[in-house]
């Protein structure tokens, strides 16, 4: 500090504010702002004044207006007497959920079986799987779900001619028939029973990890949790059924004049639609699962054989937590094309978001615009949810360097 | 910054998408480009399917052809757009097309919240339904627990729920989005029922794979007075619209064809007659057409019985009665005010 810098030559050379390229940069973000903003004010306010000079009905006002129409297949209740555009609105909703649900669930599981499948070292496997794989993701999916509902359930028998499994499971080309499980009033107990196991299982299996990272001694995680999951309900059941009436009974499906009456019917459009949005995308998914794999060094599975794990282990202890980094980002790709693929529901009659809503309340009420802005805003909702959540998981999967 | 562009891109859309509807007056604009966009059902045999030539037939087109007529000598200056039963009123309100022709129910929220009017009736209907033979159904009150396949977005859909409450019958219904899928679904036995406008559920059976094995059921649980539509706010399209349907009845009311139209232009001396083929008076100048537009129609289509038979009644394959569809001197209700 032999020669300090005088305090005035320190501070910053006095700018006039026009030349400051910070002011200069916020300025131009202030400006855009303001002209994507006023544009976006100009355009809506054109289009509301455009539909008034139309005549054409505009704002939110129609949800709650009395739908008139009936669903087949819903979650929610929903009746053409009484219930509103804004529940139609919901039965789309749940609805789409529904099947984008199921079929994330569908096709991880089929894509995760098949992506390792393809790298089995039996070669009739692995060529089947790379079959599975170029077909499917080739095909068009829309071809795939008309094949599903046109060429294969639609060919199944009448429902008069049903097969029966049984005699209370009844395949038609109207759908699946099962019994409905009916609860008597007090069979609360049983799931009761069933959630309580869960948590005590879920607890012993923490217990035993800190057990085993403590001491090296392994308790019997499984067959405890498995006593406690399915031991706990049969005892609730048990006590239930010794104390009087059955706790749980079935409404088996009738023959009617036309279709089979009561029981649990599973649509065949909303099997086509799951079984063309699973198969398809799991052809994707086992693409990422297979380069997840690929991309982990041979060298860290040749060091688990060399310290003496099984295929098994080496697969799931050292392969996939690794492979998961990579696998995990497309996966999450995969998850949003199937949610929003499930709209070509429309194409098969499943009463999804765009069908029920897009579809027919658009058209019954003329409001297109309020009509598909709702459903854009649903979907990309939907979209950016999904995605939160895997990158949730992403970032607890990814590598922490140490 | 995401959220911002998306409501611009929807804010742009729906502003362009309005923007076209307010365009001129509609009957300039087609004098314009010389040619009528009309809005024709996709396909259903005597209102608006293209044969195997892509020449397209029926009641509705041709009603489109005599619109051209009209106003360009020359029945063929008709663009025909096929708009499912779900796009037809965005189509229209967007101005793609200046007129749908496609078997259009009239009923009020459409006259009223859509931006839309409907000037004339051109087919009474009312909804049926149609089952399979070998079921042994004879009433539609027959139809307790049955599926039925109907149209998504149509009169129909709204009709069919309303019937089995009133009637306090359980049914199962299934949507689609297209007449084509509706009554395949109903033809592979996916529905024991089809219901659609009893005009349509003609014109459908012959494309069932077996037309014989299906009948349909007595009862019509609908009035379906069937229109060509247009957007409100441009009186003068409205009226050149209306006026041609009437002139067609007024034709056939006296007695005008398509074969005597030219004598009676030459040797006629009613009057009726006169007026309509432009030989006294200037209606067709103050409509912003020129004299002869009815004799146009008359000569290059037909008048309503003429289009009337050749399409869906005895030349034709769904051989519809006149029933209401004759003039009302003769039963029905097709009543066409006097030009004069």
């Amino acid at each position: 500090m032999s020669n300090p810098i005088p305090a005035e030559a320190r501070a910053a050379p006095r700018v006039s504010p026009l030349y400051d390229p910070r002011i200069r940069a916020a300025a131009y973000q202030i400006l855009l702002l303001l002209a994507v903003g006023l544009a976006a004010w100009a355009a809506v306010g054109n289009a509301a004044e455009n539909l008034r000079n139309a005549r054409v009905a505009s704002g939110f006002g129609f949800l709650g207006n009395t739908a008139g129409f009936d669903v087949n297949q819903t979650l929610i209740p929903f009746a053409a007497a009484n219930s509103t555009y804004g529940t139609a609105f919901l039965v789309g909703l749940t609805n789409t959920l529904m099947v984008a649900v199921i079929g994330i669930v569908l096709a991880t599981l089929l894509g995760f079986t098949v992506g390792v499948a393809r790298l089995s070292p039996n070669w009739i496997v692995a060529r089947l799987a790379g079959v599975y794989v170029e077909t499917l993701r080739n095909i068009p999916l829309l071809l795939q779900l008309l094949f599903w509902y046109v060429a294969v359930l639609a060919s199944l028998p009448a429902a008069r001619d049903s097969y029966a499994f049984g005699s209370s499971v009844f395949l038609n080309q109207r759908g699946l028939y099962v019994p409905r499980p009916m609860l008597a009033a007090d069979a609360w107990a049983i799931p009761a029973a069933f959630g309580l196991g869960l948590a005590a299982a879920l607890a012993f299996a923490a217990r035993a990890r800190r057990e085993q990272a403590r001491s090296g001694r392994r308790l019997p995680v499984w067959s405890v949790g498995i006593g406690l999951v399915a031991g706990l309900p049969l005892a609730a059941w048990g006590v239930l059924a010794l104390s009087g009436a059955a706790p749980l009974s079935f409404e088996v499906p009738v023959k009617g004049t036309f279709n089979l009456r009561g029981g649990m019917q599973l649509y065949p459009e909303f099997v086509a639609l799951v079984l063309g949005l699973t198969v398809y995308t799991a052809a994707f998914i086992a693409e990422v699962v297979r380069s997840g794999i690929q991309a982990v060094s041979r060298g860290q599975s040749e060091a688990a054989r060399a310290l003496g794990l099984k295929p098994g282990p080496t697969l799931r202890l050292v392969v996939i937590p690794q492979a998961m980094r990579v696998i995990v980002p497309p996966l999450t790709s995969q998850y949003l094309n199937l949610t929003k693929n499930s709209s070509l529901a429309v194409a098969i009659g499943y009463p999804d978001l765009v069908q029920v809503f897009m579809g027919t309340v658009l058209n019954q009420t003329g409001q297109a615009v309020e009509v598909v802005a709702i459903t854009m805003a649903v979907y990309l909702t939907i979209s950016l949810l999904t995605a939160f959540v895997m990158n949730v998981y992403n970032r607890r999967v990814a590598l922490v360097e140490r | 910054m995401r959220k911002t562009v998306a409501a611009l891109a929807l804010g742009l859309g729906a502003s362009l998408l309005a923007g076209a509807a307010q365009a001129q007056a509609t009957l300039t604009s087609i004098k314009q480009k010389g040619y009528i966009a009309c809005g024709s059902n996709p396909g259903l045999a005597g209102f608006g399917v293209p044969d195997a030539q892509g020449r397209w037939a029926g009641l509705d087109v041709d009603f489109c052809r005599a619109l051209s007529a009209a106003i360009f000598n020359d029945a063929g200056k008709v663009r025909f757009i096929p708009l499912s039963a779900k796009d037809r009123f965005t189509a229209l309100q967007s101005g793609e097309v200046d007129i749908l022709s496609r078997n259009t129910t009239w009923s009020m929220s459409r006259d009223t919240t859509l931006g839309l009017d409907f000037p004339a009736i051109n087919f009474y209907d009312g909804q049926g339904f149609m089952v399979k033979k070998k079921l042994g159904v004879t009433s539609a009150k027959q139809l307790e627990g049955a599926s039925v396949c109907t149209q998504q977005g149509t009169t129909t859909e709204l009709n069919l729920a309303d019937y089995f409450r009133a009637n306090k019958l359980k049914y199962e219904v299934v949507a689609f989005a297209s007449a084509d899928e509706t009554f395949k679904a109903y033809d592979s036995g996916r529905c024991d029922a089809f219901t659609t406008d009893a005009s349509g559920l003609y014109a459908e059976r012959l494309r069932a794979s077996a037309p014989d094995d299906n009948i349909v059921l007595p009862e019509i649980i609908s009035k379906e007075p069937l229109g060509p539509a247009v957007r409100q706010g441009d009186a003068q399209w409205s009226d050149v619209v209306r006026w041609t349907h009437y002139a067609m009845l007024n034709a056939e009311e006296a007695g005008i064809t398509q074969g005597n139209a030219d004598q009676m232009l030459k040797t006629s001396d009613n009057p009726d007659v006169k007026r309509i083929l432009g030989t006294e008076g200037k209606y067709g100048a103050d409509l912003g057409l020129t004299g002869d537009w009815a004799y146009r129609i008359i000569k290059l289509v037909g008048n309503y019985g003429e289009v009337f038979e050749k399409n869906v009644g005895q030349g034709s394959p769904l051989k519809i009665q006149r029933g209401l569809n004759a003039l009302w001197s003769k039963g029905g209700l097709q009543y066409g005010p006097p030009i004069r």
